[in-house]
């Protein structure tokens, strides 16, 4: 079977799983389910600037924590119900990507990487410090999602809805000219500037892009979580989607969602043993980094390429001995 | 507001420069001639501050052997770091080192929790330094003159270290054009693990002499790694004398910062770094064409 | 007149690399730029594109200023550049390479819904067909002969529908099967494709065979400026490529 026929058999099973799943699963499996909808969304925007731009960004939880923060100051000191909250947060995701992004695709490597992070930190301790905007350290809490989506198994379609759609549209922006021209100047600045392309202003788009994805992704966590802290802007929630993107296989467009589901569940089931959660991943990603570049998807593949090739040997082998046997 | 209580704070800015510019020339220092960006290098200031306290508060060695000790433990930690995980890394992609490093950090921040658990720790400065001197009615601290002072002896012996002996020179070429260091028969990679140490000795140094100032406590790891960056950034990579005066400007704009704007001082670093990147993204005293588009 | 340069300087500390270089380079030419290494020729193409910003001295383009105009904004006025050491997008594929410049010369490089697979695909193959490279559409640019490389970077800068197109080197690690194939080609693109063609290189065989005028650089300064035969003739440069066969 080719590639291309398998990898849609397994989009369907896997779209059939993800439907049925209220159906015969318990509700805390529904719950971490959610969970992985919104962390596979957030970890997907966090690849479209890695994998699709060649950014390495350590500061993405600030977008995630400014779309949840959004939205939650929305729905609690004003009101707002929760769909128009969730627009105003991307809107507010994009502009805080749009201002800190300016300066961030100025730069390139290891400064870019450097200076996406400190931006987050810069959130972060605003965060901390304005008590009565925020919360400050307390946070923001007793979001309430409307009515009709209190119940676990009735967010969990929305989720999958929003994240869903949210997928099919990066996948369109990544297989689309401008996705091209960003994968362009990942390969190459140099080149991609000679065809005529200002790459800094692409650069920027797609990390506001990005930005406007980890905010929706944020947005829907905070009526999930019913509360928000500072720590949905913290370096460790940044850390996040890399660690999910690098563990699922950045170079693969399925890579982060993979990455979100084996990461989330993890922590499920490493918080009941261990908090040296930290120690955990660190030592995963070092052993990633080391041995496993691609990650598991990326793993995969590679050993399916090198089965196909070693079958494709052998069925020449066989039809050259065969025409041997026939010539003599 | 006396002109005492303004020199008081200057040097106290002066005492977190002396500290920031150790780390950041650590930083520095690799990146120039290793061309890692070692994220873990807040870590390890960390690690050398709570080693300090190991050995000074735990097992009673006297300070200035404890502070030597932790800044040589840390070396070694350096070392091996370098020797067992970051020479697999050297020939792949930028991305892939960044994210090694990054699980440094991960895996140290723990150990150390594992380690010390989460309380506030403290080391009691040397009665040596415990006083103050005396000049009218300004308080210097005299251990904030001994940060200075070993932040001077540091800057100096790096730069006499690079510029006049043979070692450093050869660094300094490797740093320009590595193919031809090795051509010329130079052991290329224990230069690259000498100059690790070199970066990390500082480093472990700085959270050794550094452990007296305020308390020690998880989180000091990521906090001053931003810090480190800023001021690396704000100088320009690979530039000492640069280094040095970012440490001094985002050091006394910390304390000044503190004393009379207190609500945005956690941001004054972020806020001259932006600043910095938009008129002169190589950094005050770098050289253009290193890192912008 | 279509490109002219007026003493164009530019210097890396005390080092003139460009040094006051005036140049024109005329419709329908073929025109070479020659000079031993370390003769200014990169960086010339360098400062000429916007990579590099001049130190002084002005680049006029078809009447129009371009001195201090980035890279991106001089290509799309018609100044392309193929590069000496191949410098193509190696996860893409050889049509996608040459489809990457065609979307973007067209304005469709802000499209983010549209699928680029198929876009574009008749003005694609045909340039690949031009180059013969069309049987390997498919191949990933990465796995590449170094002829086919270098070819491919030619295609590359022709989907930018160039007016004049900046060869750095064409013929450089060829064979000598593949140097033919390469200089026909050239003088193919110069004849029906109404190019114009400033290359440098340092195959006299190449140079004398098919371009039309010659420029020679030296420490930076062109030395001598002309016709094929003027050029062989001059005595400094006779002087400057002592013992070489001109």
């Amino acid at each position: 079977m080719s590639s291309s026929r398998r990898s849609r058999w397994w989009l369907i099973a896997l779209a059939v799983v993800a439907l049925a799943l209220p159906q015969f699963a318990e509700p805390i499996v529904v719950h971490t389910a959610i969970e992985i909808l919104i962390m596979a969304l957030f970890a997907m925007s966090f690849n479209l600037l890695f994998d699709g731009a060649g950014l390495l960004t350590f500061g993405h939880g600030c977008y995630y924590g400014v779309g949840a923060y959004t939205a939650a100051l929305l729905m609690t000191e004003i009101g707002m119900p929760m769909f128009p909250a969730m627009f105003a947060a991307m809107v507010m995701g994009g502009l805080v990507a749009l201002v800190f992004g300016f300066f961030c695709v100025r730069l390139t490597g290891v400064y870019f990487s450097i200076l996406t992070l400190a931006f987050a930190q810069l959130m972060f301790s605003v965060f901390q410090q304005s008590y009565t905007l925020t919360g400050g350290d307390l946070g923001i809490l007793d979001i309430q999602p409307p009515a009709f989506l209190v119940a676990v198994n009735n967010y969990y379609y929305f989720t999958l809805v929003m994240v869903g759609f949210s997928i099919w549209l990066l996948w369109r922006i990544l297989h689309s000219p401008f996705g091209r021209t960003l994968h362009a100047s990942r390969d190459s600045v140099v080149r991609t500037q000679f065809i005529g392309i200002n790459v800094r202003r692409y650069r920027l788009a797609a990390f506001v892009i990005a930005g406007v994805f980890a905010s929706l992704a944020g947005a829907l966590f905070a009526p999930f979580n019913r509360a928000v802290a500072p720590f949905l802007v913290s370096w460790v929630k940044s850390s996040d989607p890399v660690l999910m993107t690098l563990l699922g296989g950045a170079g693969t467009f399925w890579g982060p969602v993979v990455g979100a589901a084996v990461f989330t569940t993890l922590h499920e089931v490493a918080i009941g043993y261990t908090t040296y959660w930290l120690l955990l991943m660190g030592s995963i990603l070092l052993v990633g980094v080391l041995f496993l570049p691609g990650g598991i998807l990326g793993f995969l593949e590679e050993r399916s390429r090198r089965v196909a090739a070693a079958r494709r040997t052998r069925m020449t082998e066989a039809r050259g001995a065969s025409s041997n046997a026939s010539a003599d | 507001m006396t002109a005492a209580d303004v020199l008081g704070q200057f040097l106290s800015g002066l005492a977190r420069a002396g500290v920031l510019f150790l780390i950041a020339a650590g930083l520095s220092f690799i990146f120039g001639v290793v061309k890692i960006v070692n994220f873990a290098h807040g870590a390890l200031y960390m690690v050398g501050a709570f080693l300090t306290y190991s050995f000074r508060v735990t097992l009673g060695v006297p300070f200035w052997a404890s502070i030597a000790l932790a800044a040589v433990c840390v070396a070694v930690i350096g070392i091996a770091m370098e020797v067992f995980l970051f020479r697999r890394v050297y020939g792949r992609p930028v991305a892939d080192q960044l994210l090694l490093t990054f699980a440094m950090v991960l895996i140290i921040h723990d150990v150390m929790r594992l380690a010390y658990g989460s309380n506030l720790r403290s080391v009691p400065r040397p009665p040596l330094l415990a006083g103050a001197v005396f000049l009218g009615d300004v308080v210097f601290p005299s251990y904030y003159i001994f940060i200075v002072l070993t932040g001077s002896a540091v800057l100096l012996g790096f730069w006499a270290f690079l510029h006049r002996t043979r070692l450093g020179k050869t660094i300094r070429a490797a740093v320009g054009n590595r193919e031809m260091v090795a051509c010329l028969g130079k052991p290329l990679p224990w230069l690259f693990t000498a100059a690790f140490a070199a970066g990390v000795f500082v480093d472990g140094l700085a959270g050794a002499i550094g452990a007296p100032l305020g308390g020690i406590r998880l989180g000091m790891d990521f906090d001053i790694i931003i810090l480190a960056f800023a001021t690396v950034i704000v100088g320009g990579f690979g530039s000492l004398p640069g280094t040095a005066l970012a440490a001094f400007i985002i050091g006394e704009a910390y304390a000044f910062g503190i004393w009379l704007v207190p609500a945005i001082a956690l941001s004054l670093p972020f806020i001259i770094m932006a600043v910095v990147l938009i008129v002169r993204p190589w950094g005050l005293l770098g050289r253009s064409g290193g890192g912008e588009l | 007149m279509l490109l002219r340069t007026q003493a164009l300087t530019k210097a890396f500390g005390s080092l003139r690399a460009v040094d006051g270089v005036d140049l024109v380079v005329q419709p329908a030419s073929l025109h070479a730029i020659i000079g031993p290494n370390g003769a200014g020729k990169s960086t010339f193409f360098n400062v000429l594109t916007g990579f590099l910003p001049a130190d002084s001295g002005s680049v006029i383009f078809k009447d129009q200023d371009i001195t201090r105009l980035p890279p991106h904004v001089i290509s799309r006025r018609g100044v392309v550049r193929a590069f000496q050491r191949a410098n193509i997008f190696q996860t893409f594929t050889v049509f996608e390479n040459v489809q990457a410049s065609i979307l973007s010369r067209k304005g469709k490089t802000w499209n983010l819904f549209g699928l680029a697979a198929g876009m574009l695909r008749e003005d694609t193959l045909r340039i690949l067909e031009t180059l013969g490279l069309a049987d390997q559409a498919d191949v990933r640019a990465g796995h590449l002969s170094h002829g086919d490389l270098k070819r491919l970077e030619i295609g590359i800068a022709l989907g930018m529908e160039p007016e004049l197109l900046l060869l750095d080197e064409p013929t450089a690690g060829m064979s000598p099967e593949e140097t033919a194939a390469q200089a026909a080609l050239m003088q193919k693109l110069v004849a029906e494709q109404g190019l114009n063609i400033l290359f440098t290189e340092h195959d006299m065989e190449v140079v004398f065979g098919i371009a039309k005028s010659i420029t020679v650089m030296h420490q930076g300064r062109v030395i001598a400026d002309g016709r094929p035969n003027e050029v062989r003739r001059d005595r400094h440069v006779q002087a400057v490529y002592l013992g070489e066969e001109l």
